[in-house]
């Protein structure tokens, strides 16, 4: 069903994802209100996720892929398809069993500036979740984890005692980390985690979150838009677009021999910070935009701008089929 | 276009800002200096906090309360843009000659004004035009920047266009008024990855065709390397390196630099894990004495306590640092 | 400011008690630097004390009467006495002792009615803002339905149930004034519960009570302060209204209100009844909205910080000049 992994072992995935769609209902058009909108965020979506494994979802806006990791984490409604977590099905999981889940799966934010409570202290902050689910009785007694969960992600312990705004974006970044880790989760949901820092500091958070995971076993659903963040911590990368996975391999096939148009695309925009390379290399231009969730096209989301479109694009919309071993794409052209 | 070519179309000269805030002064441009010349792209980079964006609002006159521009001057074609009593060449050249594109095009446009408003506005206020010269000027401009059915799209409001579509908004009103200087304050930040190597590919053709200057900020070295024939690499209010694109890529001298160019991560490079600089960057309020890169340079010396001008090591790269000073035998 | 380097968390946070304190003083020297608000402040802390102290600072007792100096001038007229400063009312009541007890009565109900109609207001906008559809919309109906309902219409009814006195005075007010706070609390807390940090609240499993009094209503306490201080001046005018209309206190208690309705039959006589009663009500009015009115600049960042650059601009400025006229230079061509 999904691409093989570098070092997975052969148990069955922590998280096991099955033809998702999640779609909002955004209201009623017209003035007597007679068709509904309804915005297709997310459409079948598919994949595994092992322990101690990394899936980096890569997408620009509007791909669905915050909607993926939210409705992972019972946060966003559940049209169709299925959602496993070790096993048992909570896709339609009520309040309590998402918060019985949240001691096993988290979130990271992307914006480390409105992701703390800015009249919390840090230590406040970080032992929540203790207190939360009846670890701790009070603050006093989480000082202790607490201390160990700051010095954890590289930060001093006397840090508990201030409050987020005496802290840079990086540190900040870090207390959340440090938060998400404080009831011992098995899968970490990360969305742009660094999307928000500088181009410096990012490095300073995907070691460090490589190093947790190598350290507890954790696996990571890591969302963000730049291909080559996720590169050096994920064993497997997803590509969406406009909803729909377009493609999913290991890790150094993505890079090397990206088979979906969109995903060759999306490699050939980046820009090497080398004038003379940057220069002789050939883009491939996907020109126009994504297409209107409330509207997509029939067929192929991607018709409208790939190079190598065809009537059976129009006709029908593709699906994930293996392409060699640990790829898969979607597409009828490549 | 017909002025002398010897001097330079914009240059600052050892511009100070500082801003008063309850937490102390924030000098957040520490003596920048840069040039542009005519048809030339020059890139300033810096993370946050470096005051690049300081340094072009600074030049288009957009510091407000609580910043205050201390000291140091700004030339166009050779006259000074912060002297009081030339209010009126500088209104003439400030959204005319120099014309400036924004980071956010969703909070850049007036929301309420048709697209088409907004443009003949600047034509009719700055070019004199009638009503009808203007929209015409306008559909002109709108194919200028590629955006199709332009006739339909002047009666659009901003809501109406996506992030892409908005930005190319943003240049055509930007090229309104025929500026020979362009500054973009991160144009390409907040667009997605194809949308931004089309808004960038755009940047390149028009400043080919019409043969502006443009200074194009941004944080990104893959932008630069894209855009620029020249980068300054900006650091805690100062400019530490400064040089032809080419030549500060292929052979960077500052560490800064050098840290930069490592910590950016490369489609075509595989490493196994990311590089960074170690650190952060000082406060603003109290910046050391020497400098400021001291703490997380690994080539620091007892030297670097005090301050090094920008020396110049020859062929139009200068760099501030002792190191490089060292090693040219000064 | 330079802490020692604390090894463990609690050292830390044993030392960071005391740092409110700083942040009060803090405040001090802002209102310094803020003259309206500095009047303000002093203007509502000697209100207050003269409320609080009146028994003790009153020449005579508010109901005493007089009959053989009714109608007295105040002191600087020929017939005016320093035994009543302010002059006396038709019942030989000395005006300033009732001005100076009617402040306990304006003062007392504005703080109780703040409190009831704030109480209960907050908690309704936080219920309809938090918990949102059935909820929501019922309450909002209710606020809509109330704010239509003229309030004086309200308050003849009830007194006509009740009758007339201080408590029916709060309950009317209350009554009354509740719903603008259920409507600011609720739009803040919409806009609140967006942010990342609630959505993180949830995440880590905390449940709605705690998101709601531990993570949206400390962020609420800035707007929420500047409306009661506002609405406080309101009731104020309020009360002495129905006092004036004869709903609220009756005699031998003081009121602001009260006494401008007695003064009234006695205006071209004896203008002293209605104007000390009525300059008493103004003044706290005024003194309530400069607090306000620094409260609410001193809660938003950005114009804390340009009121400060305003003010160094000052300073600097002059400094500048003497900087730059040694500094001239020819330009180079």
């Amino acid at each position: 069903m999904t691409g093989q992994s570098h070092n997975r072992t052969s148990d069955s995935p922590l998280v096991a994802v099955k033809d998702l769609s999640v779609r909002f209902d955004v209201g009623r058009a017209g003035f007597w209100g007679g068709k509904r909108l309804i915005v297709h965020a997310v459409e079948k979506v598919s994949f595994d996720i092992h322990p101690g494994e990394t899936l980096g979802l890569v997408g620009e806006s509007g791909s669905g892929k915050s909607t993926t990791g939210r409705a992972v984490l019972g946060r966003a409604p559940v049209s169709e398809g299925q959602i496993f977590f070790q096993g048992k099905e909570i896709s339609h999981a009520g309040k309590y069993q998402v918060r019985e889940l949240s001691r096993d799966m988290q979130l990271v934010f992307q914006d480390p500036y409105a992701s703390l409570n800015p009249r919390m202290k840090i230590i406040d902050i970080v032992a929540e979740p203790l207190l939360v689910h009846g670890v701790v009785k009070n603050i006093r007694e989480a000082a202790q984890e607490v201390a160990r969960l700051l010095e954890l992600v590289g930060l001093p312990p006397d840090a508990g005692a201030r409050y987020p705004h005496a802290f840079s974006g990086g540190q900040r970044q870090r207390v959340g980390i440090a938060r998400a880790l404080a009831l011992k989760p098995r899968f970490i949901v990360a969305d742009e985690p660094v999307s928000a820092l500088d181009v410096s500091i990012r490095a300073q958070v995907v070691n460090l979150m490589q190093d947790l995971q190598s350290q507890f076993g954790l696996s990571y659903l890591f969302i963000a838009h730049d291909l080559a963040v996720v590169r050096h911590i994920s064993h497997r990368i997803a590509i969406m677009y406009a909803g729909n996975i377009v493609e999913l391999a290991d890790r150094d096939l993505i890079y090397d021999t990206p088979a979906h148009p969109y995903t060759r695309a999306l490699l050939s925009a980046v820009p090497v910070p080398d004038p003379p390379v940057q220069r002789a290399r050939q883009r491939i231009t996907c020109p126009g935009e994504p297409p209107n969730p409330l509207h997509p096209p029939s067929g192929c989301r991607f018709q409208s701008r790939c190079p190598c479109a065809t009537q059976t694009c129009r006709d029908a919309a593709p699906v994930l089929t293996h392409r060699r071993s640990g790829q898969m794409a979607a597409c009828w052209n490549c | 276009m017909t002025a002398s070519p010897n001097i330079p179309l914009l240059e600052a000269r050892d511009l100070v800002v500082n801003f008063y805030t309850r937490g102390g002064v924030v000098q957040a441009s520490r003596g920048v200096s840069f040039q542009v010349d005519y048809g030339q792209t020059l890139g300033i980079v810096g993370e946050s906090g470096s005051g690049k964006s300081v340094a072009v609002q600074a030049v288009m006159g957009l510091i407000f309360t609580p910043g205050h521009i201390e000291g140091g001057d700004i030339l166009f074609k050779g006259r000074s843009l912060l002297d009081p009593a030339g209010r009126k060449f500088v209104r003439q050249v400030r959204g005319k000659e120099i014309a400036m594109i924004f980071q956010d095009p969703m909070t850049s446009l007036n929301p309420v004004f048709t697209i088409g408003t907004q443009i003949t506005e600047v034509l009719r206020h700055h070019m004199g035009m009638t009503k009808d010269q203007a929209r015409h000027r306008a559909m002109e401009l709108l194919d200028m920047v590629d955006i199709n059915a332009p006739e339909k799209r002047l009666k659009q409001y901003p809501h109406e266009m996506s992030g892409g579509m908005r930005q190319r908004v943003m240049i055509a009103m930007a090229l309104a008024c025929e500026p020979q200087l362009i500054i973009a304050d991160e144009p390409t930040t907040a667009l997605d990855v194809t949308i931004q190597a089309q808004i960038l590919e755009l940047l390149a053709d028009l400043q080919q065709r019409l043969n502006v200057s443009v200074i194009l900020i941004t944080h990104d070295l893959g932008v630069v390397a894209q855009l620029c024939h020249r980068v300054a690499v900006m650091y805690a209010g100062r400019i530490v390196e400064v040089g032809d694109a080419d030549q500060v890529f292929a052979s960077p001298v500052h560490p800064y630099t050098k840290g930069l160019i490592r910590a950016t991560p490369r489609l075509d490079v595989v490493t196994e894990r990311m590089v960074s600089i170690d650190g952060v960057p000082p406060d603003l309020i109290s910046p050391p004495k020497g400098c400021a890169f001291f703490p997380r340079c690994d080539q620091a010396k007892k030297a670097c306590s005090r301050m090094q001008a920008l020396i110049e090591l020859g062929d139009d790269r200068h760099v501030s640092c002792w190191c490089a000073a060292k090693e040219n035998g000064r | 400011m330079t802490q020692p380097r604390t090894d463990t968390l609690e050292q830390a946070l044993a030392q960071n008690r005391f740092e409110w304190w700083d942040s009060l003083q803090e405040l001090g020297r802002e209102l310094k630097r803020d003259k309206p608000g500095l009047i303000g402040v002093i203007l509502i802390t000697s209100l207050v004390l003269m409320a609080v102290f009146a028994p003790y600072i009153a020449p005579h007792d508010p109901a005493a009467q007089d009959l053989t100096a009714r109608l007295a001038p105040p002191v600087w007229y020929d017939k005016g006495t320093w035994n009543h400063i302010l002059g006396t009312d038709h019942l030989g009541r000395d005006v300033l002792s009732r001005t100076i007890h009617g402040a306990r009565v304006s003062l007392w109900v504005g703080a109780a009615v703040v409190l009831c109609a704030g109480g209960f207001g907050v908690v309704m906008g936080l219920m309809a803002g938090y918990l949102g559809g059935r909820t929501d919309a019922f309450i909002m109906r209710w606020i809509d339905t109330q704010v239509a309902f003229p309030g004086l219409l309200l308050a003849l009814i009830i007194l006509a149930v009740i009758g007339p006195s201080l408590t029916t005075v709060v309950v009317v007010l209350s009554l009354n004034g509740w719903m603008v706070y259920g409507r600011m609390t609720r739009s803040a807390v919409l806009s609140i519960r967006q942010s990342p940090y609630v959505e993180a609240a949830e995440v880590v499993g905390c449940r709605w009570p705690r998101i709601l009094f531990r993570h949206i209503l400390p962020n609420l306490t800035s707007p929420l302060l500047t409306l009661a201080i506002l609405e406080f001046a309101r009731i104020v005018l309020a009360e002495a209204a129905l006092s004036f209309l004869g709903l609220g206190i009756q005699p031998p208690a003081t009121s602001w209100g009260l006494d401008v309705a007695m003064g009234k039959n006695y205006m071209f006589m004896a203008w002293w009844l209605v104007t000390i009663p009525g300059c008493a009500i103004a003044v706290t009015v005024l003194a309530i909205n400069l607090v306000a009115s620094w409260l609410r600049l001193i809660s938003d960042p950005q114009e804390r910080e340009k009121q400060y650059a305003r003010h160094m601009a000052g300073v600097m400025r002059k400094k500048l000049h003497a900087v730059l006229e040694k500094e001239k230079t020819p330009e180079a061509p």
